[in-house]
């Protein structure tokens, strides 16, 4: 019986931490090939509106997902125009896409406020789903918790244990020692950029499609912003990220158990909890990690030109 | 088929000027078809958002009234972006400014109305406001944490803590549980330059701001000390000039100004605190900053600029049926297409047929 109730709070800080994990997966990639994309609330918020619409339009929670996908990658081809292509700075072209996503996402989302859909179906295999303690945790999750999951996996082993990986971390340490060796500096970060926009709308998809499921102007809620200190929290790894991510489901999850509970602590104190534990989360990251130089990409959030 | 950008020996100044109205006309293009698509002639939301707003002298003073926080934040903001710092919080600091003024306010309500009221509510906001935004900065120099986020992050508590403070302590005993302080008496609130008018007397202290953000910028040595740094760090540290120290005082500007503005919108359009204080102006001050080049000057025209549209975006609300989020769409592409048309004036741009640039080196 216990057990089945700790199974419940780990579900609930699986599905908070889902959306973190996708956004600042992606983010990472993007980060670690030396782009920094501040855009992801932006990406993050436009791939929830388009995803919600998509599925209410085609009936589709698979097409709706794609659609987030695409919204977000579409914005990120924007922001990798901008800062790749035309060595814009990237801290303000971050900002400008955040603010953008933000308004085509009320445009979107306006005629679909208020409606609510069926969340994303979840897995259910007789016998193993049923399973006491762990088959609901296990067997009993929505596709996009196992793409989250996947796509950890798989990030992980594309940047350590891959030629292409060492290449994109390489080009995030330093473009111009890369460059003068023949690679493609531009592309690779363009992409890696895209990668990134395609997961931050993925998991703002998962918000609108399986976390609520509805599409509510601002939904994210600073989501995005919170990937991206997770991103450092990380120190640029992805199953840290993964662990830091359920760290702050786990938060989100206990804040709101207190709201219920009432403990006598102001409402606003506890809604300001994810935001505060950020910030502590990075005092703590840089009080602990201070000999052996920053983690970061040496390269990170510097433009680069390629010189003939 | 590649792009090739060679850097310009000197920046041109007619594309300077340039490049900002050109991103400006290619918005308003781009704004056009998305118009269109909605629905709505593009000519007739053109006239709505750029035009009705100038025709009369009720919409010319909310646009100087929308003008005054933006370019008194923005002009804060400048010194930050122009020494390659990333004070992203203002809208907290606005928040936070706004509600230490106030609180002053509130405090000496039924006092007598002595004259020094207003200035301590001023003095209050921008003290709190510059307060606030030393938190990031004061963690970046001691601890190396990124002040892009911490200042964001700080947003959000700043807002909840205004929520908070509304709805327990500050509310109105005598205002039947509605979420609000008492309305400020006279003495705490700015007076109007007109009577019977809307304009009050923060315009006059955005003016100020803005004058005197342009003198310490450029004829200073501190405003030397913030270009340096952000054009040339390394020459800047053999220069003897001091990281942390620039660090501090360009975020208590930046923070004081936006704290400034906050109490301003409270002692002078709202009159008593709200839940509810900002309509985004810290955020979109971030806007108005880049689009006025990050100098004073041009940031108080690219204030009256964005003012101009969100006054359009409000009368095209009603007018048209189009809603508010489009102008938030179109601020947030305008930036985007500043910051790219910034590259024509800083690179030459060429595309080059051909493989890609490793080959073509000497």
């Amino acid at each position: 019986m216990t057990l089945d109730i700790v199974q419940m709070v780990l579900v609930t800080v699986l599905a908070a931490a889902t959306p973190l994990i996708l956004a600042a997966i992606g983010e990472l990639v993007a980060e670690r090939a030396g782009v920094l994309n501040l855009g992801v609330e932006g990406m993050m918020i436009f791939g929830a509106a388009v995803s919600f619409a998509v599925a209410m339009q085609t009936g589709s929670t698979l097409l709706g997902a794609l659609g987030g996908a695409g919204a977000g990658l579409g914005l990120a081809a924007l922001f990798g125009l901008l800062t790749v292509g035309l060595a814009a700075n990237q801290v303000a072209s971050g900002l400008s896409l955040t603010i953008l996503g933000l308004g085509l996402s009320g445009l979107v989302g306006a005629n679909y406020v208020g409606i609510k859909r069926d969340p994303a179906p979840q897995l259910a295999i007789p016998g193993l789903t049923d399973l006491p303690g762990i088959g609901r945790l296990l067997f009993g999750q929505d596709a996009f918790v196992y793409a989250a999951v996947a796509l950890v996996a798989a990030v992980s082993w594309f940047l350590w244990r891959t030629r292409a990986g060492l290449t994109l971390r390489a080009i995030g340490d330093d473009p111009i020692a890369t460059h003068a060796l023949g690679l493609k500096v531009r592309r690779v970060r363009f992409l890696s950029v895209l990668f990134g926009g395609a997961c931050a709308g993925l998991g703002g998809a998962y918000l609108a499609l399986a976390y609520t499921p509805f599409w509510s102007p601002g939904m994210t809620a600073g989501r995005g912003w919170i990937a991206l200190a997770l991103v450092v929290f990380a120190t640029w790894r992805p199953l840290r990220v993964a662990a830091g991510a359920l760290l702050f489901g786990g938060a989100t999850v206990l804040q709101l158990h207190a709201q219920a509970a009432g403990l006598g602590l102001p409402g606003q104190l506890l809604s300001a909890l994810p935001y505060l534990a950020t910030v502590l989360a990075l005092v703590l990251l840089s009080l602990g990690g201070r000999q052996g130089g920053s983690p970061a990409p040496a390269a990170l959030g510097r433009v680069f030109t390629p010189s003939r | 088929m590649r792009l090739d950008l060679v850097p310009r020996i000197r920046r041109s100044a007619v594309l300077d000027i340039l490049a900002p109205a050109l991103a400006f006309v290619a918005a308003v293009m781009v704004g056009g078809v998305a118009v269109a698509a909605l629905g709505v002639s593009p000519g007739a939301a053109f006239v709505t958002y750029f035009v009705t707003p100038l025709s009369d002298v009720w919409s010319l003073q909310e646009i100087a009234l929308k003008a005054a926080p933006l370019a008194l934040i923005a002009t804060g903001l400048a010194f930050c972006y122009r020494a390659d710092l990333w004070n992203i919080g203002a809208e907290g600091q606005f928040v936070v400014g706004g509600l230490a003024g106030g609180w002053v306010g509130v405090a000496t309500h039924g006092s007598g109305g002595s004259v020094w009221i207003l200035p301590a509510m001023l003095a209050a906001g921008a003290l709190a406001g510059a307060a606030y935004a030393l938190i990031p900065a004061v963690l970046k120099v001691r601890l190396g944490v990124s002040e892009i986020l911490t200042s964001l992050m700080l947003v959000y508590v700043a807002q909840l803590l205004l929520d908070y403070m509304v709805r327990g302590p500050l509310r109105d005993p005598a205002g039947y549980n509605f979420p609000q302080s008492v309305g400020f008496e006279a003495a705490a609130r700015l007076p109007y330059l007109m009577e019977g008018e809307t304009l009050h007397a923060g315009v006059l202290i955005a003016l100020a701001a803005v004058g005197l953000g342009t003198f310490v910028l450029a004829r200073t040595l501190f405003g030397f000390e913030v270009r340096l740094v952000g054009a040339s760090p390394r020459a800047a540290r053999f220069a003897g000039f001091s990281d942390a120290r620039l660090t501090l005082a360009v975020f208590a500007i930046s923070g004081g100004a936006a704290g400034l503005a906050g109490i301003v919108e409270v002692a002078g359009r709202i009159g008593q605190l709200q839940p509810e204080i900002s309509p985004g102006y810290g955020f979109t001050a971030i806007i108005v900053a880049f689009l006025g080049r990050l100098s004073p000057p041009g940031i108080l025209v690219a204030a009256l600029v964005i003012a101009l549209t969100t006054i359009g975006g409000e009368g095209a609300q009603i007018d048209l049926k189009l809603p508010l989020d489009l102008t938030r769409a179109f601020q947030g592409l305008l930036l985007g297409l500043v910051l790219g048309a910034d590259v024509f004036a800083r690179y030459h741009v060429r595309l080059v047929p051909g493989g890609p640039v490793s080959r073509t080196a000497p």
